[in-house]
């Protein structure tokens, strides 16, 4: 059963419709604050701001195509300590709202006061791509008219072009328009908490709207879609990295500086194990590692760095890319992560970012599962 | 330091838990079991203390093959440890199976206290299947 209205959009004006309705947020007392992407003064970028003052949403670009970095890692930093006192209201893409839903679990984000708001993505590009876009004169307008062809658009950053799930999945508020004529928003209370705001803001709610429908066939024709294409990506991919020789050409550009690590958003830990005394050898230790393969690359443990996150975090993996974009050179971490989350994610049966109340696979267990798994 | 197929003597690291493959391994040599030495058990408190990464390292740095031994399941000492480590293990060899890499080379049995021949047979079938594999290709490449 949906829950839903709709905004009203005047001359394809998206962007504007959706201040409109996040500045009534701020009107009605719905929240105080609220995270979400403003337009940068240099025109070159938009990024997350924590705002208090409305007037500052005249620059808010919901829809405008660059994510420069996962905001998990915002709201991990804003409430790991304690919830926040006062009503935010966080607009986020929806990877980032998968991301947040695991880093919930991992006890990293505490969820009280804020309100999640949450959108149907067109995709975004990279910061360094952003700026190429904006020199064509095109807006997020344009791009949400154009758009939802994550497939047809070589520009958008790899984890958009096979994105599993464009539309949220938990949330509270989703701002729709899978489905929907151009210049149609929908706004779909998701939780109980949606629906007291979209009531407060005055909307006439339906259940189960005519364009509520159409959004929910549309996504599911979406899914099938996206299935087939991330299998026929993902057998691509397994002939491109597998086996042992094409992994380390792979990783041979490499050069551990963790900017993967610490861009993704659901690899948590405060001190990672790869920075910890652990790895600080003396310069003994590495001749002996050395003495017994005759060489060893430096810095050290390199594939093991990798291949350790893909066994920690590729339950969580999110499939946002932000491994991606922060590498210096170009090692297509989204594809070979975004394989190994799909492939342990369907034999846990689990999807990160679905359910809260969903335990993280490495934390439960069943008696019977995996009988035969430590035999040849 | 090339060796040839016949000279191939398989170096295999074992993670066993302390209360029952451990001991099992004692009880082996008390009853004078006899099998092959290619295996370097290291003793932990628990099979699911086992972090996959110690599983990498080993098998990155030279190990042909890497076992963990548990208790059966539902007799960990401390409850679940033994049914964690499954998962960490189907988790490591699912991630082996998607990277094209060789999850044969990595093993996990519930071999109880009081097993000392179960011990013995396995540490055999693991050293010959090993031998049969071969040498592993991830401990001889020096670029991982």
């Amino acid at each position: 059963m949906t829950k839903s209205a709709m905004i009203d959009v005047k001359e394809g004006k998206v962007r504007q419709a959706i201040n409109g309705f996040l500045k009534d947020l701020f009107a009605k007392n719905v929240v105080e604050a609220m995270l979400v992407p403003l337009a940068h003064p240099a025109g070159t970028n938009v990024v997350q701001a924590l705002i208090s003052d409305p007037s500052s949403l005249d620059r808010a670009d919901v829809f405008a195509p660059v994510m420069p970095v996962n905001s998990a890692k915002i709201l991990q930093a804003m409430t790991r300590l304690t919830p926040s006192d006062r009503k935010i209201a966080v607009v986020i893409r929806p990877c980032e709202m998968r991301a947040v839903v695991e880093l919930i679990k991992l006890k990293q984000i505490q969820p009280a006061n804020l309100l999640f708001i949450s959108i149907d993505c067109p995709g975004a590009y990279s910061v360094k791509n952003y700026p190429k876009f904006v020199a064509e004169k095109k807006t997020s307008d344009d791009f949400v008219k154009a758009g939802f062809k994550w497939s047809e658009d070589a520009m958008l950053r790899a984890g958009c072009q096979i994105c599993e799930y464009p539309y949220p999945l938990t949330v509270d508020i989703t701002i729709g328009m899978i489905g929907l004529e151009l210049g149609k928003l929908l706004v779909q209370a998701e939780t109980a908490q949606g629906e007291a705001a979209l009531k407060t803001l005055g909307f006439a709610i339906e259940t189960d709207s005519e364009a509520a429908q159409k959004r929910q066939a549309a996504i599911a024709k979406l899914a099938t879609e996206v299935k087939e294409r991330r299998k026929k990506f993902f057998a691509k991919v397994r002939e491109e990295i597998g086996g042992i020789d094409k992994l380390t050409q792979v990783f041979a550009a490499c050069i551990k500086c963790q900017n993967c690590r610490a861009a993704c958003p659901v690899c948590y830990c405060r001190e990672c194990v790869f920075i910890s005394p652990t790895f600080e050898l003396e310069a003994d230790k590495y001749l002996r590692q050395a003495e017994k393969k005759g060489s060893i690359r430096m810095p050290a443990d390199t594939l093991l760095f990798h291949l350790t996150r893909m066994n920690h975090m590729g339950n969580s993996c999110v499939g946002c890319g932000a491994c991606e974009e922060a590498c210096p050179n170009d090692i297509p971490l989204l594809k070979i992560f975004q394989l190994i989350g799909s492939d342990v994610q369907e034999a846990f049966g689990y999807v990160p970012g679905r359910n809260v109340e969903e335990p993280l696979p490495a934390s439960a267990f069943r008696e019977k599962e995996f009988e035969r798994v430590g035999e040849k | 330091m090339a060796e040839t197929k016949e000279q191939f003597e398989p170096k295999i690291i074992g993670f066993l838990c302390n209360w029952c493959t451990a001991a099992a391994a004692d009880l082996a040599g008390t009853t004078r079991a006899q099998y092959p030495p290619n295996v370097h058990p290291i003793r932990v408190m628990c099979s699911g203390t086992v972090d996959p990464m110690y599983i990498l390292k080993a098998l990155l740095s030279g190990a042909d093959a890497v076992l963990v031994g548990g208790c059966h399941p539902g007799d960990c000492h401390y409850v679940s440890g033994n049914y964690k480590a499954r998962r960490k293990i189907a988790m490591l060899k699912q991630i082996f199976k998607s990277l094209g890499l060789d999850e044969n080379r990595i093993w996990l049995r519930w071999i109880s206290a009081s097993e000392g021949p179960e011990f013995a047979r396995f540490m055999r079938e693991v050293t010959e299947e090993t031998r049969k594999q071969g040498p592993s290709p991830l401990a001889s490449d020096w670029t991982v």
